[in-house]
């Protein structure tokens, strides 16, 4: 098994809630496709193939300073808990976890993971970087991307087109390659109901969202990843400034429906606030989707200042560590074991009992 | 089937309902006057280029077949129009060429352009050419590239390029 002390920062520095807006947008995330010139993408290649994209990157790395304290992880030489452990921690994809539905890692999954960057190998494409910021941090997040893509860059060939740019396994994902994403908690929106409103005018605007656990597009815990739908015929500039716009927007309006709940249904918030409250500091068993709901209760009810004050690092923390592969591995359960949900609640409890609420 | 209310000549086939303030309007247009208003109809659908580019791998591709012949294989990786269609995935960076024509078509319908104006990219090693340079690069290439599609009698590839030629002449 690898050794998970050993990742850097535990992956996870966005979780201190020092960016900018961090008590709506938990975090920061920009993503960039690149292939290599003359070798197959994702479905027609070999694993010699993969094998030699893995060394290709690994060898440009170590001489890229971006990328020169990285850890490299292989995904297809460690234990399905080990791999849902760092999808959990939002370092890989599902896909590159071999999580999908077939559940069977690919030879050749690699993440590199650095402090400030990441690289995840022979996913849907040969190479995707990431950037990953607390907060709302468009351009810091994409400022370490581009940086570490130049490196690479100058030090491997990437397929690139002079009409269609960045060439990729996908259409949807040609030309910058990028993928910007703002994780960003929305619970008065989606109390008031409008958030359907919302998220249909972002889609007019072109953009995306789904949401941060799991498939599909149901929202957990009311959190909603947005990002760019179109990566052609826009400048990188242009996708993140037209993203940033449309997020200050959908600030603005949570901002609105927290007054307005606060104006008109302020009993019944500040029930939700400290039944959750009561509920995650008390509960001898708690499911990760519960958790996840009455969590984003409890945020709400701190941000408005019904409810005690928590840190958000705390909160952000039990997002993360309240997950399956977490709870076993901190109790050294497995991941089908059924005391996981009693572990999970006593784990949430400890968070009260840290920052002082017993 | 009621008529168009725009033109009032082809058959409505959308019913197109407008909510300003609290003014309700009901119109019932056809797909060329709705078009016009930038809605979409489904018979519209099959008529945009993903709708051709899908059909057209469906039918065994008579509109697409000049630019890739369905069962033309890329002769980089192999991948066929169909292994594309089954995965959604291309098979490698010269599938991008091999499959142009209705990648194009399909890009215009996905991302509303087929050309990339982020940042550029020289390989490793690659010329560092000058604007003037790399226009002139360009322009032979382009030249070269009409002069086959005449000669293969690809014309709307022709004039595609001409066009590309023209807008880069006039830089």
């Amino acid at each position: 098994m690898t050794d998970l002390a050993l990742v850097p920062d535990g992956g996870m520095p966005w979780l201190d809630a020092s960016g900018p807006n961090s008590d709506l947008v938990l975090s920061t995330r920009i993503r960039l496709a690149r292939n290599l010139a003359g070798r197959p993408f994702w479905g027609r290649n070999s694993p010699e193939d993969r094998e030699a994209i893995v060394t290709t990157i690994g060898e440009a790395a170590q001489d890229m300073p971006a990328l020169a304290d990285a850890t490299m992880y292989r995904l297809d030489a460690v234990s399905i808990a080990t791999r849902r452990w760092l999808n959990e921690r939002q370092l890989v994809s599902r896909e590159l976890a071999g999580l999908d539905a077939a559940g069977r890692v690919r030879s050749g999954a690699v993440l590199l993971l650095g402090r400030s960057a990441s690289a995840m190998i022979n996913e849907e494409d040969h190479v995707r970087l990431q950037g990953l910021r607390s907060g709302f941090a468009l351009e810091s997040a994409y400022g370490v991307t581009d940086r570490t893509d130049r490196e690479l860059g100058a030090r491997v060939s990437f397929a690139f087109h002079p009409e269609f740019g960045y060439l990729t396994a996908c259409p949807t994902n040609v030309g910058t390659g990028l993928r910007a994403s703002v994780l960003i908690h929305l619970p008065a929106l989606v109390l008031t109901k409008e958030i359907t409103k919302v998220l249909q005018g972002l889609a007019q605007v072109g953009l995306t969202y789904r949401g941060l656990f799991g498939e599909g597009s149901e929202a957990l815990g009311n959190l909603f990843q947005l990002s760019n739908q179109t990566t052609l015929g826009k400048s990188e500039a242009e996708l993140l400034d037209h993203l940033g716009r449309m997020v200050h927007q959908v600030m603005a309006y949570e901002e609105r429906a927290r007054t307005a709940l606060r104006r008109d249904a302020s009993a019944a918030l500040e029930d939700k606030a400290w039944r959750a409250w009561a509920v995650l500091k008390h509960a001898r068993t708690l499911s990760f989707e519960e958790t996840v709901d009455l969590l984003s209760g409890v945020r709400l009810g701190v941000g408005l200042r019904i409810l005690p004050d928590v840190p958000l690092y705390s909160l952000n923390r039990v997002l993360v560590l309240a997950q399956t592969a977490h709870v076993a591995e901190a109790a050294g359960l497995s991941l089908d074991a059924d005391a996981i949900p009693e572990h999970r609640a006593a784990f949430v409890r400890r968070m009260f009992e840290e920052v002082g609420h017993q | 089937m009621n008529p168009c209310q725009s033109c009032h000549e082809r058959d409505a086939v959308v019913r197109l309902t407008q909510i300003v303030g609290d003014d309700v309007t009901t119109v019932h247009l056809c797909s060329k006057c709705a078009a016009e208003r930038g809605i979409e109809t489904a018979t519209e659908v099959a008529q945009t280029p993903l709708g051709a580019f899908l059909a057209a791998m469906d039918k065994g591709g008579a509109p697409m077949a000049a630019a890739a012949a369905v069962g033309e294989a890329c002769p980089e990786c192999g991948a066929t129009l169909q292994d594309f269609r089954a995965s959604g995935r291309l098979g490698c960076a010269r599938c991008w060429i091999t499959f142009e024509r209705p990648l194009r078509d399909m890009l215009r319908r996905l991302h509303g352009a087929t050309r990339h104006t982020g940042t550029g990219y020289a390989r490793p090693g690659a010329d560092q050419l000058t604007v003037p340079e790399h226009r002139e690069r360009t322009r032979t290439e382009l030249g070269e590239q009409l002069r086959l599609a005449v000669a293969a009698e690809q014309f709307e590839r022709a004039a595609e390029l001409r066009d590309a030629l023209r807008v880069l002449e006039g830089e």
